[in-house]
């Protein structure tokens, strides 16, 4: 408590720095943040995003995209077969009463989600279809599709092989599955890949996790009260989390878990009468997503411009084969693993196929995207499709949804901010659970990351958007590099649980508890 | 055959109330078992931060383990004391469908609870939990004042 008390004191000392005396100085810092942050992390971003040689499609996508087919196929379409059956589960039809009380299963997803469904689904969707027109819309629901058997794969071995404590506590994700599994198979270089895997946790809870939703989250705030420094924004922010992951202040955590869900609620509402209040363009919009997907419309890179876009921000958004929502997924309570696995494959379905589509649409019919009335093309300025107001991110959705309600802006900017700070506490966690896999469970290995973590915060608020968001994209797919690699080898295991579970759910042998 | 009564409890002064009802019941009844019940009120479909999940299984052991010791074991003493038969449950789960649930299980003849202990707003809302019971129950309820 003493300790905590003398790291409350540090970040208040800092704040107290935030006065117009030293705003100019704290310009130019923002900037000399934002050219080390690039300097820093610009050989690692190319590498991640490195074209497949003699093409410009990264091969980090290609990855990702050859993963999600492999388990559709493997798993014969688990993803159509058994949606209705993963309903069920949440609905906890197939849960026991006697154990009520633990974690259900539609706990374990709503956590999961609020971890994925945040900024991704708005600024990266206006990212998305802002560079690579509305066609990627296309590309993200079919990624979106595909996925779900990414997720279904991770999450079912996050439960199979979690860590279950002498004192009831649960850990689990991939460096654990990735270690115990090949352990259990005899395969070399477990621990290698966990090791690996977990660096790239970090760098992703550090990043995308974290510094992405504060740059988001600053550019909304900004765009409503004005142009200020970064930083404040982020010192705001580092406090109100420090707060909740350190000072253990669990009513801020859960006002937001509670909050987050309705804001969901109400962005999805706001989408769906902006769509219904142009009824009439519903046909169109289609039509230049499916135009789109296959010819570009005239956006850079054409049709391969809107695929790479359409898969790189899907994963983004809903992180299927990125591991993160093993972790999330595993302190559910089932005697099948399996079960998990077809409750996580809602998860892309929720976030990519429902709510990044509403975005794209929202966006494709507010008529901000400007098309050359000469080709019927979009126009592009610098990569870019011309935006009314030359906007772009966050700041595109909320002039798109901005076209129907005058007042949406602000509601979008408390929900970004919820988001983000709902995003920044679940993958705190995840960060946290990586972190100790290579520290060891401890009081002081735990403070130190946290610490790190609300650090970032400040930084992320600070960098422009370019910078971060590269870092964010480079440092998740790099998870997704580990994690998948260890999912080819562990599908087998899998499938062997899928089979099983198959058959019982066939000959009645596993029933309903409620009718 | 014996007969069952499930008596619940809600740690405070009004479940009191609603064992001692039970317990002259069953000494009225003869060959009787109460069963004596307190469920903590949780939701599956609440939303929780990933800490807290990971910990859930720990802290549900302990709200297990602390309404035990502090209201069904003294009760289940209690009665046993003065010679009759009883045990005691916890359970998790909505009070009105546990309750309900626990009943049929133990195949009860019958439900006593006290009138309600919740506060006016969320019982203009939701109803309580009682009342809830009173409409929802398979078996005869008893609500003591």
């Amino acid at each position: 408590m003493k300790n905590m008390n003398k790291y409350l004191l540090a970040l208040g000392s800092v704040a107290a720095f935030a006065s117009p005396a030293i705003a100019q100085e704290a310009e130019s810092l923002d900037a000399k943040v934002n050219a080390a942050f690039a300097a820093l992390t610009g050989p690692f971003v190319s590498f991640i995003f490195a074209p497949i040689p003699g093409t410009s499609f990264p091969w980090i996508v290609m990855w990702l995209v050859i993963a999600a087919t492999v388990f559709t196929f493997y798993f014969s379409f688990v993803q159509l077969k058994f949606f209705k059956h993963a309903l069920s589960l949440v609905r906890g039809d197939y849960s026991d009463p006697n154990d009520a009380g633990e974690v259900s299963h539609f706990q374990a997803l709503a956590t999961a989600l609020s971890g994925t469904v945040g900024l991704g689904n708005i600024a990266g969707v206006a990212v998305a279809v802002g560079i690579g027109g509305p066609g990627a819309t296309f590309w993200m629901i079919l990624a979106g599709l595909m996925g779900m058997a990414s997720k279904f794969t991770e999450c079912t071995l996050g439960v199979k092989y979690r860590n279950e404590y002498a004192d009831g506590t649960v850990s689990g994700g991939p460096m654990y599955y990735i270690s115990k599994g090949f352990k259990e198979l005899g395969l070399p270089g477990g621990k290698f890949l966990a090791v690996l895997f977990s660096i790239f946790c970090i760098l992703g809870a550090l990043g995308g996790g974290n510094m992405f939703q504060a740059n988001q989250a600053h550019a909304q705030i900004s765009g409503i009260v004005g142009d200020y420094p970064g930083w404040i924004t982020g010192i705001v922010f580092a406090v109100v989390v420090f707060a909740v992951i350190v000072g253990g202040v669990k009513s801020i955590a859960r006002v937001t878990e509670k909050v987050v869900p309705f804001m969901g609620v109400l962005y999805v509402g706001a989408a769906l009468v902006v769509i219904l209040m142009n009824y009439d363009q519903i046909g169109w919009a289609f039509g230049q997503i499916f135009a789109g997907a296959f010819t570009g419309l005239g956006v850079a890179g054409g049709m391969v411009g809107a695929l790479i876009q359409g898969f790189k921000r899907a994963a983004f958004s809903n992180e299927a084969g990125v591991g993160s929502a093993a972790i999330a997924h595993s302190a559910v309570k089932t005697n099948e693993p399996i079960t998990e696995g077809f409750v996580s494959l809602l998860e892309p379905f929720i976030d990519t196929v429902v709510i990044c589509t509403m975005t794209a649409l929202v966006i494709t019919i507010s008529g901000q995207l400007i098309i050359d009335p000469a080709t019927g093309n979009y126009a592009v300025e610098a990569g870019k499709i011309a935006t009314v107001g030359g906007t772009s991110g966050v700041a595109l959705t909320s002039a798109a949804f901005a076209s129907a309600f005058s007042w949406f802006p602000f509601v979008l900017a408390i929900a970004v901010v919820l988001f983000a700070f709902s995003t920044m506490i679940s993958w705190s966690y995840y960060g946290l659970k990586a972190w100790t896999y290579l520290f060891g469970e401890g009081k002081t290995a735990e403070l130190t990351f946290k610490i790190i973590f609300c650090v970032f915060i400040v930084i992320g608020a600070a960098a422009s958007l370019g910078p971060v968001i590269d870092f964010s994209d480079a440092a998740i797919f790099a998870m997704a590099v580990v994690n998948i690699t260890g999912l080819y080898f562990l599908m087998g295991v899998v499938k062997k649980e899928f089979v099983s579970y198959r058959e019982r759910l066939a000959s009645g042998e596993i029933k309903k508890f409620v009718e | 055959m014996t007969t069952t009564l499930v008596v619940g409890l809600d740690g405070e002064g009004s479940g009191d109330r609603a064992l001692a009802y039970g317990k002259r019941l069953a000494g009225l009844i003869g060959d009787c078992t109460l069963l004596v019940t307190y469920v903590i009120e949780w939701s599956p479909y609440s939303f929780q931060t990933p800490e807290e999940n990971a910990e859930r299984h720990k802290r549900r052991e302990e709200e297990i383990a602390v309404a035990l010791e502090r209201v069904v074991n003294p009760a289940v003493a209690s009665l046993k004391a003065d010679g009759m038969k009883a045990k005691g449950m916890v359970r998790h789960g909505d009070v009105a469908d546990t309750l309900n649930a626990i009943s049929l299980e133990v195949n009860a003849d019958q439900i006593v609870v006290s009138r309600s202990s919740e506060g006016g707003f969320v019982k203009r809302i939701f109803g309580s939990s009682t009342a809830n019971l009173v409409m929802s129950a398979s078996v005869p309820v008893t609500v003591v004042g």
